[in-house]
């Protein structure tokens, strides 16, 4: 199947993925307990009934829950993700506004993750049993282990107050000025923290799969063969084993990439990084129905969209997937 | 100082005719940007239809009201430069600058606050603030006639601070609902500074508003309010000097912390209208609490100065009754329920309790709002306990997040729950809500969940409520104070212990009883 085909597929099922990612959350986040009236109520400091009323009447919280999922799904397939209850702005402009920093601090992660895990893999797996090998191992089963929001909180302690290197939180700081390098550079400085939080738990994983699959790739035969025939280490390491040994991290970075974008909920919140998953955090704690939906059904098309590149990767990558053998 | 407040309120609001002397406030110097940090997230920025701490404090930068009050309840000319109440006490007259503009250029005239009162009274969650307004006359552009269906002196503190934001009436009077007006996340005011940018739950950027209507201020260019995830990092962002004023500063630990701090001051001052009071409420529908004497038990079942000294580490003042220390309207006079375990377990007997084969009388469960460790869950905590000595098993009900908690109270689906409420200035506002019986509105928190009903106190109530005569109006409270404190519908434990930290750099800081609630128009850099 070619790439055009793939793709068009990948788009069939994602639509319909959607969808059933549409009414599934919003009926889950109609079960669970809490009015949004009440806590918009509590925000403005108490109401009486007929302001709760008007409150639900203004946000359609009156109707009947299938009439609200009908009013949500044709809304939705129309590009309108509705009004926040909590912010009293457009879902659509609170996401987009933050979706920026969310990509940024994932990609970022991910990209230290791939390219330190892999080369830490790749060094281990050259001396399985020596020191550099058991140090990977060592960083690998810590930063699996360690829950994220511990890690985040250890480097803050770190880095940010006892060597304060790098700022406590935040995406930049408001106070300095707004021109572009300043603000590029300061962004850069703010994200060091976060993504190397959110890029340990990934990058213990890589290393390790890099490391095994480059001990198993070193010990096959065509690699004995090429080492016969005098090809240099160097030569054989970069371009006839770690060629193979990186295709199971692609795959699992692709099938991964969903749960990275969890991960940032965490890290946002430890943070405050204004992305989607402070907003998320933020969201679910007021009730704001419409936001949360807004920001589920984002990371689904985010989550989504990679697995396509992954495949598209993945055929870039490995020839045989390519040529349908 | 108490004394002096209600002295200098009596003389500037009843009296009234006369403008207060001005905020006396140092000479400050021009420039400098204001960096606020706050764990509170704002809505959107217009206080007329939203209350509380986080559209407040920017709101009050924005907007500008008719009224402003200094650290001893004095009434101080703002928009209105002079006011007078009619002697039947039916209708206040406010007299307006002339030189007042909103941030658009467009004048100020009466017609905007006749507009600004209609739309608080319709759509602020504080009812009683404007209910007996019947009309606001506008005879001129620059006079306000507001009259009342009867008297109502606690218009003057609803016209200050937060309360009555003066909204431009050829913005928000195109029709649309002004709760979710547009305008509201990019409000046009006349305040001392103009909105410039708004990142919901991220910072507020406010500029110098350079046509403000009182010469030569404010003196700052600048304010940002920068929003924190929880107390820790705000008190850490302090503690480094990124942030120069955290108001609402509550954590002890980091009250105590701060204060080592020698380039900061740490003060308590600046939320004295506020009122923020720590309680444990009882649903007095319940078949053990609708005892009197129950409730009483209880309040004797504990002690006070453990929590404050103990739990807060002497950071909180106790509270005694309804009305917070520190306004006008508190009544030192009351029972005070120091712990006395002996006449706790004596008035269950009384009351026919008698301790069981486990030693138990009855159970009763207990809520607290999540999120605040050291005021709620800490002291549930300690009561569980504490109360098993007289006999009470406590069963601690957590709430995975507020509006759990807030469904549960609300509903009056509980049996005690501990519960946080702000007195609001005048008591009108947020005191009676609490405790008037035709108040007991199911599914409303911070009506009176706990379904108290004392006809007395209503009567009280509402005669103070319209006494133009403060010497008068304070007695009826205090009297009113007493027998609530008897009847225990709650029993209160401590003033929330808000402090402001802020740079020593800072000139002029704002400790009126609306704290930074209020303009920051004379807050500059040394």
């Amino acid at each position: 199947m070619n790439i055009f085909m793939l793709v068009v597929r990948r788009f069939l099922h994602a639509f319909l993925l959607i969808l059933a990612v549409l009414v599934l959350n919003f009926l889950l986040i109609h079960i669970a307990p809490g009015d949004p009236a009440e806590v918009i109520a509590g925000e403005m400091g108490g109401a009486t009934e007929e302001m709760l009323a008007d409150i639900r009447k203004s946000y359609g919280l009156d109707q009947p829950v299938y009439v609200q999922l009908a009013t949500y799904l044709g809304k939705t397939l129309t590009g309108d993700l509705g009004q926040s209850f909590f912010y009293n702005a457009p879902v659509l402009d609170l996401v987009l506004d933050r979706v920026g920093a969310t990509i940024l601090l994932v990609v970022t992660a991910l990209i230290f993750a791939i390219v330190v895990g892999t080369l830490l893999g790749v060094l281990a797996s050259h001396n399985p049993k020596g020191i550099v090998s058991g140090l990977v191992t060592l960083v690998s089963v810590v930063g699996y282990s360690a829950p994220i929001f511990w890690t985040g909180m250890l480097l803050v302690i770190m880095f940010a107050w006892l060597v304060p290197v790098f700022p406590i939180s935040g995406m930049f700081d408001i106070t300095l000025s707004d021109d572009f390098w300043t603000r590029t550079i300061d962004i850069a400085h703010h994200l060091v923290l976060p993504a190397l939080t959110l890029g340990i738990v990934y990058l213990a994983q890589y290393a390790r799969l890099a490391r095994a699959s480059m001990l198993e790739i070193l010990g096959s035969d065509y690699i004995r063969t090429a080492r016969s025939k005098g090809v240099s280490e160097l030569s054989i390491y970069t371009r006839h084993a770690l060629r193979n040994a990186i295709l199971p991290v692609v795959t699992i970075a692709g099938l991964q990439f969903g749960s990275v974008v969890s991960g940032a909920v965490l890290v946002e919140t430890v943070f405050s990084w204004p992305g989607l998953g402070t907003l998320a955090f933020d969201s679910l704690l007021a009730r704001d129905f419409p936001t949360i939906l807004g920001i589920l059904f984002f990371s689904s098309l985010l989550v989504i969209v990679a697995n396509l590149v992954t495949d598209v990767v993945y055929r870039i990558v490995d020839p045989r997937i390519r040529t349908g053998n | 100082m108490r004394k002096f407040g209600v002295l200098a309120l009596t003389a500037t609001i009843l009296a009234g005719t006369l403008a207060a002397t001005p905020l006396q406030a140092e000479e400050g110097k021009p420039g400098g940007t204001l960096v606020i940090g706050t764990t509170q997230k704002a809505r959107h920025l217009n206080p007329a239809v939203q209350s509380g701490i986080a559209t407040a404090v920017p709101g009050t930068q924005i907007f500008a009201t008719p009224l402003r009050f200094d650290a001893d309840w004095n009434a101080q000319p703002y928009l209105a430069e002079s006011w007078s109440t009619s002697d039947d006490g039916m209708s206040i007259t406010l007299n307006l600058r002339k030189n007042a503009k909103f941030h658009d250029g467009k004048p100020i005239t009466s017609e905007d606050v006749a507009f600004s009162v209609e739309t608080v009274k319709a759509n602020h969650p504080f009812k009683t603030m404007f209910e007996p307004v019947s009309s606001v006359e506008t005879p001129d552009p620059h006079t306000a006639i507001l009259k009342f269906t009867k008297s109502h002196p606690a218009a003057y503190l609803a016209m200050s601070g937060a309360l009555l934001p003066i909204i431009p009436k050829h913005i928000y009077g195109d029709g649309q609902d002004p709760k979710s007006h547009p305008a509201n996340s990019a409000p046009v005011g006349s305040g001392p500074f103009k909105f410039k940018e708004f990142k919901p739950g991220q910072y507020i950027v406010l500029e110098k508003n350079p046509d403000y209507f009182i010469e030569g201020k404010p003196y700052l260019d600048k304010i940002i309010i920068k929003n924190y995830k929880d107390p820790t990092s705000l008190a850490l962002a302090t503690d480094k000097g990124e942030v120069t004023l955290y108001p609402f500063l509550a954590p002890t630990k980091d009250i105590a912390r701060l204060k080592k701090n020698d380039e900061l001051v740490v003060t308590s001052d600046g939320y004295a209208a506020v009122g923020p009071l720590n309680w444990l409420a009882f649903n007095t529908q319940n078949q053990y609490l609708k005892d009197k004497r129950v409730r009483q038990a209880i309040a004797y079942g504990f002690d006070r100065n453990f929590i404050i000294n103990a739990l807060h580490g002497g950071q909180s003042q106790p509270a005694t009754g309804p009305v917070a220390p520190g306004s006008p309207f508190y009544a030192p006079d009351v029972e005070k329920y120091d712990l006395d375990l002996d006449k706790a377990n004596s008035l269950l007997d009384e009351a026919g309790f008698k301790r069981g084969a486990d030693d138990m009388r009855f159970k009763l469960s207990l809520d607290y709002i999540p999120g605040s460790a050291e005021q709620q869950k800490g002291i549930a905590e300690y009561l569980k306990p504490q109360l098993k000595k007289i006999g009470i098993d406590v069963e601690l009900r957590a709430s995975p997040d507020f509006p759990t908690w807030a469904k549960r109270v609300g509903g009056h689906e509980f049996d005690m729950s501990m519960d946080i409420v702000f007195n609001w200035a005048d008591p009108v506002i947020g005191v009676h809500r609490t405790y008037l019986c035709s108040n007991i509105r199911k599914g409303v928190i911070w009506s009176n969940t706990q379904s108290y009903c004392n006809k007395d106190v209503d009567a009280l109530l509402e005669k103070a409520g319209g006494e133009q005569d403060q010497a008068k109006r304070i007695a009826l409270y205090q009297e009113a104070q007493k027998i609530i404190v008897d009847d225990a519908p709650q029993t209160f434990i401590n003033v929330l212990p808000y402090h402001t930290a802020y740079s020593k750099k800072l000139g002029n800081p704002p400790l009126s009883i609306w704290g930074t609630m209020a303009p920051l128009d004379e807050v500059y850099f040394k």
